[in-house]
């Protein structure tokens, strides 16, 4: 009856180590699979047909992708004609569309994406194009960061600063920040400033008021225990309240950082395109659908390694939390 | 409860346990200055527009040095007390003395321990201590100094550079206590800071809680549920009526000074303890009806056939 060990179906236990490697490994290994049935499995899904022999149809040439219908709507009609040569009727292997590359050629992109020169001597490479997008990041959610975590710790510490904070801040972010891009451009030109607005836009109200709710769930004993210690004002906040929320608003930040990427995309469309998003859109003006991959999942690589790294550290920085 | 408590009339009935040198304590106590003085405090907290009064013309004076316990049914505003003198809630009219100051906000000059521990999670031993010390503006190497004799105090010298999760409750409760000690406050309130520990635990952190206001100038405020604890810790025992909160009586404990060990079987101790509890739980209240009607619920359930009855 117990399909899986014991200690996968209690609630809230931690795993054991094996459990956890391998669960951390099908985690990824199952999307992947997905991913490699579809793609190397002719009778699963594969829509188009590729052509390897055009026979006498005008419109097709070896390699190209035609919809199945319209494939075999020729063969049809070939083969309707009587002692028509066989070598007219046009030969195919079924295929997917152009824009679900194989994991094989999407992993031969990550790789060549870096070593192929840009199509002209101005472009940047890929690697430059990325740097570019990550600086974005940093400059965006650094600004976030110093303007939102003193606000929404004041915002948490006292009811005033809230009430005076919160709502606007609330309203402002329904605001979806894209709709800013204009704005931005207009205002900041069109480099590389309203798209770090756009970031800060998109993160900045999300922060005060995460802060914020992190701020108060710091327990009350201790800063109660802090103001009969003769601790109080600048230096309550100083000592006891940032120190206090410090692991839990490390969290916060790393989970804001990963909204920061989603913004990432909108902001270097606006103004002139660039870094990765820029490479994107070229890669899929050429039809380029496996570069097209190799950079979404860079991007995905490039976050979860920093997750990852954040986690670590916090671990590092932060021992007393959670433990006991 | 003996024939003669019952007969004598007018006299209190733990008079009779007062001895000479006791009376004299007391008398000495008496003449000592002021440390705390609450006149007509009231207090009132408001849920959803509903007024609950839970503190109503508190009269109390303290002595400097002197230990008093707070006893009384749950919810019949021990903490709030406390909080209020404290500093940490707002009172609604009255007034609270330290020294004859007025109190209107938290201060170093009263220290509080909690419950719940509330050492900051994120410093060391050693830094728990000198945060008072330090807020004061003390140079940090004459407040490690210090922080270091205390911790040496209650016996934690291997823990200074401990975190508070790595400590049992015992520990954590002593690091509690010496922290809010070291900035030498006048009043320590203490709000239950034992009720976690186990009975052994708890009875050597009374003793050492006694050792050590032996020795420094502290008044103690602490609240309590158990009247073994505060019979055994203190001078006089407030004990406070529910709803809303008053002033009962204001018990003199008829024990000498310092207390022995065995003073929890000695007969004015359980003397104290009958009359404290004829005070706390007035005999027939309605939870003992509510508990009847849930005794007699429990025997409808069906019980294993293998063991039909527990007697
Ligand atoms: N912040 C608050 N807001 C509203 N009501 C409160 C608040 N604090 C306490 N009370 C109410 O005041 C009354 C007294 O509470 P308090 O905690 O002082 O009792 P207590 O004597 O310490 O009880 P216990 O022995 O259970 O600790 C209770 O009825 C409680 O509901
Ligand atoms: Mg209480």
């Amino acid at each position: 009856m117990a399909i899986f060990p014991k200690s996968w179906t209690t609630p809230r236990v931690e795993l054991d180590k094996a459990s956890k490697i391998w669960l951390t490994i099908a985690s990824f290994a199952i999307p992947l699979l997905l991913w490699s049935l579809v793609s190397y499995v002719p009778f699963l899904w594969h829509p188009d047909i590729k052509v390897t022999d055009p026979g006498n149809v005008s419109y097709f040439r070896e390699g190209t992708l035609v919809k199945k219908e319209i494939f075999e709507r020729e063969v049809d009609k070939r083969l309707a004609i009587k002692g028509e040569n066989p070598a007219n009727i046009p030969q195919g292997i079924p295929a997917n569309p152009v824009y679900l590359p194989a994991p094989h050629e999407v992993a031969l992109a990550m790789y060549t994406a870096f070593t192929t020169p840009p199509k002209r001597f101005n472009e940047p490479w890929l690697h430059q194009s990325l740097w570019h997008s990550v600086q974005i990041i940093f400059w965006g959610f650094f600004w976030s960061m110093v303007f939102g975590v003193p606000l929404g710790i004041l915002a948490g510490t006292y009811d005033s600063a809230s009430r005076i904070i919160e709502p606007f801040t609330e309203f402002f972010r329904y605001l979806p920040a894209p709709a800013f891009g204009a704005l931005a451009v207009a205002i900041l030109g069109i480099y590389d400033a309203p798209k770090i607005a756009i970031i800060f836009i998109g993160t900045f109200f999300q922060m005060v008021l995460i802060v914020a709710t992190t701020t108060r769930k710091l327990n009350m004993a201790l800063v109660e225990a802090a103001l009969t210690l003769g601790c109080k004002g600048k230096s309550l906040i100083r000592r006891v309240i940032l120190p206090g929320v410090l692991p839990d608003l490390f969290r916060d930040m790393r989970i804001l950082l990963g909204w920061a990427w989603t913004y990432l995309i909108v902001a270097e469309l606006i103004g002139t395109s660039s870094g990765i998003t820029w490479f994107i859109t070229q890669q899929a003006r050429y039809k380029n659908f496996d570069n097209v991959f190799a950079a979404i999942l860079m991007i995905g690589i490039l976050g979860i390694v920093t997750d990852m790294i954040l986690a670590k550290l916090g671990k590092r920085m932060f021992p007393w939390h959670n433990a006991g | 409860m003996t024939e003669t408590t019952m007969n004598i009339e007018n006299a209190h009935p733990l008079d009779k346990w007062v001895t000479p040198e006791i009376a004299a304590r007391n008398d000495r106590i008496e003449i000592r200055p002021v440390a705390l003085e609450i006149k007509q405090l009231h207090k009132s907290f408001e849920h959803k527009g509903k007024v609950n009064k839970v503190l109503n013309g508190i009269d109390f004076t303290t002595h400097k040095r002197e230990f008093i316990c707070v006893v009384g049914p749950s919810g019949c505003g021990k903490s709030t007390l406390a909080r209020l003198v404290a500093g940490l809630e707002q009172k609604e009219s009255g007034h609270i003395l330290v020294e004859g100051k007025e109190v209107t906000e938290p201060g170093p000059d009263r220290g509080m321990v909690f419950q719940s521990y509330s050492l900051f999670p994120w410093m060391s031993v050693k830094q728990n201590v000198m945060f008072g010390l330090t807020q004061a503006g003390m140079a940090r190497n004459t407040a490690e100094a210090e922080a270091l004799q205390w911790i040496d105090l209650v016996g934690l010298s291997k823990f200074v550079d401990a975190y508070p999760h790595q400590l049992s409750g015992g520990m954590k409760q002593r690091v509690a206590i010496i922290r809010a000690l070291a900035n030498q406050p006048k009043i320590l309130l203490m709000d239950e800071p034992f009720a976690a520990l186990d009975p052994k635990n708890r009875l050597k952190m009374q003793q050492y809680l006694l050792e050590i206001w032996r020795n420094i100038d502290i008044t103690i405020f602490f609240i309590t549920h158990d009247l073994d604890e505060a019979i055994y810790l203190a001078d006089r025992i407030l004990v406070l009526d529910a709803n809303p909160g008053r002033v009962k009586e204001v018990v003199k404990v008829p024990l000498p000074r310092p207390r022995a060990d065995d003073t929890l079987l000695t007969e004015e101790f359980l003397a104290t303890k009958a009359y404290l509890e004829s005070l706390v739980h007035p005999p027939e209240t309605e939870e003992e009806e509510s508990m009847e009607d849930k005794l007699s619920m429990v025997r409808m359930v069906p019980v294993n056939a293998e063991v039909p009855d527990i007697y």
